[in-house]
């Protein structure tokens, strides 16, 4: 794998790309749009811009379960339980009643290596595993996982999580401001931090896809015995998808955690997020990086910013118009999700933003 | 743990595993003919269930004579057996079959849609917190030999034993069993026949009565029911199918043994808040050493991926 080797000269080519302007590069005035909005729009301090946090931070989680799903083909309906070992781990680092206590930036490099090693140590027995029966496998890790952080209660916190966990640039001061007050006062911070990162975890997916480790895994995707036959080491390839999938969902955990101040409820790392996540990523289009940004706006997106936003909305047109009970959408959400995906499906099997192969593989077949 | 309560448990394991064979053989039946995990299976059931409180409750408004209530369940049964297995046949006929030749994991989305929508009518139907299901027996229990069960989990064994006998002897002594069993040697291309398109529908059809007979069981063994159930009882069915080696029938349902006799001592030694752990934890170890499960059939190494 020359992959380490290269890896320092694709990034210098990949953000010479990002550096002009192209029409294939989607990725500049996304990315700048999301960047300038908070300037003109004061909302973004605000709930609104942690709604936008948490979206983005789901973007990365996707990116990570992409590479499984989509580029190696491996059924993953686990991803959420790395998503929350990671915000463990890094709860785990500096919440003030432990007595670690380290710094933001240590405490994330050190879980998202747990996490890595985590996946790594689920990956290797369950490589003998086909498609099914994996996904059952990494279904169950991802149950087991949430039972342990419901019953370990002097680790994790139960139902109630740990916390609270110091924001990143606790205790730094900058010219008299103090960085961590400022997380906690202004989310514009983490907006920017997980936009970031969002973009970070965008440039390394890229970069893999176009390296050897991800031509491989697109090959050991197509045909297994095929790719064994041109010297590549299926077991090895599979095992680095699982590994960098649990990296960049724990990546993501880290800032989610970071970003709410607390791990949370467990039952939000079980198997109806992983599922969530999952299905954003099919309905964005397999194995596309934007299909995959596209798809969690979209699911997520609805949820977590769009309801909230028509529901206040519907209460305050009821308080004001009608006596009678309004419809509230808030109720019947879990189904328009559910429409949603089969609508989708129906119309587009391969997702919204099909990747360049898979659309070309479907035109071949309806041809 | 003496042997007694030992064997008590095992008792409440092999009821519990009954049922969730027959959930399971849902999932194994289904699998075998479209080769999709059927996600929205424990929904149906969940629906099922809601089903037969509406029945049991316009019924058995009082307690009355186990034998009428004992009628009424079995009622209560066909009636959600029905009701499941024509759901499950809309299922497949609006949404699965547009996507028989789509990508394999789209008709996998579309399922995870139709459980979503599912779980959102059980939650609109019932309400979001437990419902008491209407009880026959009133925990009154028997004794024999020391060994204590109650007279609830009988009834249940007696709901639950019946359609799997039926679906034995559909499979093994009728033509259309013959052809269910050959058709997992179909490919995707020949499912879109009539002939394999009226099959699958068919295995839908079973697959969901067995499901609507396994959630009157079920209510009956937990005494509630919720919105959640079908996703809870879906996992372990799912589970079961797989331990037992997906698309095999008798797999499914000693699967479905194996899962209810380790719920039901894990709860007994470790405590209920392990059990779902201890399961996963025993399939996931098993799988390791054995990838194709119980009944399934090992694959020569160059197609072992």
């Amino acid at each position: 794998m020359n992959l380490y080797q290269n890896f320092l000269a694709y990034f210098l080519h990949c953000s010479s790309c990002f550096l002009h302007w192209s029409k294939r590069n989607w990725e500049t005035p996304v990315f700048t749009v999301l960047a300038l909005a908070p300037l003109f729009h004061s909302a973004f301090a605000g709930g609104l811009g942690g709604q936008i946090t948490s979206v983005f931070i789901i973007c990365i989680a996707a990116l990570g379960l992409n590479v499984m799903v989509g580029f190696t083909g491996l059924l993953h309906l686990g991803i959420a339980s790395f998503f929350g070992l990671g915000g463990l781990f890094l709860a785990i680092l500096t919440v003030p009643m432990n007595p670690l206590e380290i710094g933001f930036l240590a405490a994330v490099l050190v879980s998202v290596g747990i996490t890595a090693m985590i996946g790594t140590l689920l990956g290797s027995p369950t490589l003998r595993l086909r498609g099914d029966y994996l996904a059952i496998v990494t279904l169950g890790f991802g149950e087991v996982v949430r039972v342990l952080f419901l019953n370990l209660e002097n680790v994790t916190g139960g139902t109630q999580g740990l916390g609270p966990v110091p924001p990143p640039g606790f205790g730094v001061f900058i010219t008299g401001i103090d960085l961590g007050r400022e997380f906690v006062v202004d989310s514009r911070w983490f907006y920017y931090l997980s936009l970031i990162m969002l973009f970070f975890a965008v440039m390394f997916v890229r970069i893999l896809e176009k390296s050897s480790l991800g031509r491989a895994w697109i090959a050991v995707r197509e045909e297994p015995l095929a790719a064994a036959t041109i010297g590549i080491s299926v077991a090895k390839v599979r095992l680095s998808a699982f590994t960098i999938a649990a990296a960049i969902a724990g990546l993501a955990g880290c800032l989610s955690v970071a970003s709410i101040g607390t791990t949370g409820d467990p039952n939000a790392f079980g198997f109806n997020r992983s599922v969530a996540i999952l299905c954003a990523v099919i309905i964005g289009g397999l194995g596309s990086v934007p299909g995959t940004l596209v798809g969690v706006t979209i699911l997520f997106g609805f949820d977590i910013v769009v309801i909230p936003l028509v529901d206040a909305w519907m209460q305050r047109l009821q308080s004001q118009v009608f006596e009678i009970n309004l419809f509230a959408l808030g109720s019947w959400r879990l189904a328009l999700v559910g429409i949603a995906l089969i609508v989708v499906m129906r119309f587009r099997p391969v997702g919204l933003i099909p990747s360049r192969r898979f659309a070309a593989e479907l035109q071949e077949a309806q041809q | 743990m003496d042997v007694a309560s030992f064997l008590q448990q095992c008792g409440i394991g092999i009821t519990s595993g009954v049922f969730l064979g027959l959930m399971a053989v849902g999932y194994t039946l289904v699998y075998g003919t479209v080769g999709l995990i059927h996600f929205a299976h424990g929904d149906v059931v969940m629906l099922g269930g809601c089903l037969a409180l509406a029945i049991l409750s316009f019924l058995v408004p009082l307690p009355v004579a186990p034998v009428t209530g004992c009628l009424a369940v079995i009622l209560a049964a066909l009636c959600s057996g029905l009701f499941c297995g024509c759901l499950n046949v809309c299922i497949d006929r609006f949404v699965y079959r547009p996507l028989r030749d789509a990508p394999p994991l789209s008709p996998l989305v579309s399922a995870i849609g139709v459980s979503f929508v599912l779980m959102n009518v059980g939650l609109v139907w019932i309400g979001p917190t437990d419902r008491a299901f209407p009880e026959i027996f009133l925990a009154s229990t028997r004794s024999v030999g020391g060994i204590s069960f109650l007279m609830a989990d009988l009834l249940v064994l007696a709901i639950s034993v019946p359609p799997l006998l039926c679906l034995y002897i559909l499979l093994r002594q009728t033509r259309f069993g013959r052809s269910l069993r050959s058709i997992a040697a179909i490919t995707r291309a020949t499912a879109r026949s009539g002939e394999a398109g009226k099959l699958i529908g068919t295995t839908f059809f079973i697959s969901g009565f067995l499901g609507g007979v396994a959630s009157v069981a079920a209510g009956i063994h937990a005494t509630t029911i919720n919105y959640q159930m079908g996703h809870q009882m879906g996992l372990y069915a799912l589970t079961a199918a797989v331990l037992g080696g997906i698309g095999s029938v008798p797999g499914a349902i000693v699967g479905g043994l194996v899962v209810g006799l380790l719920r039901a001592i894990s709860v007994a030694v470790l405590g209920p808040r392990w059990a779902m752990a201890s399961v996963f934890l025993v399939l996931i170890v098993f799988l390791a050493f054995r990838p194709q499960g119980i009944y399934g059939k090992s694959k020569t190494r160059a197609g072992q991926r």
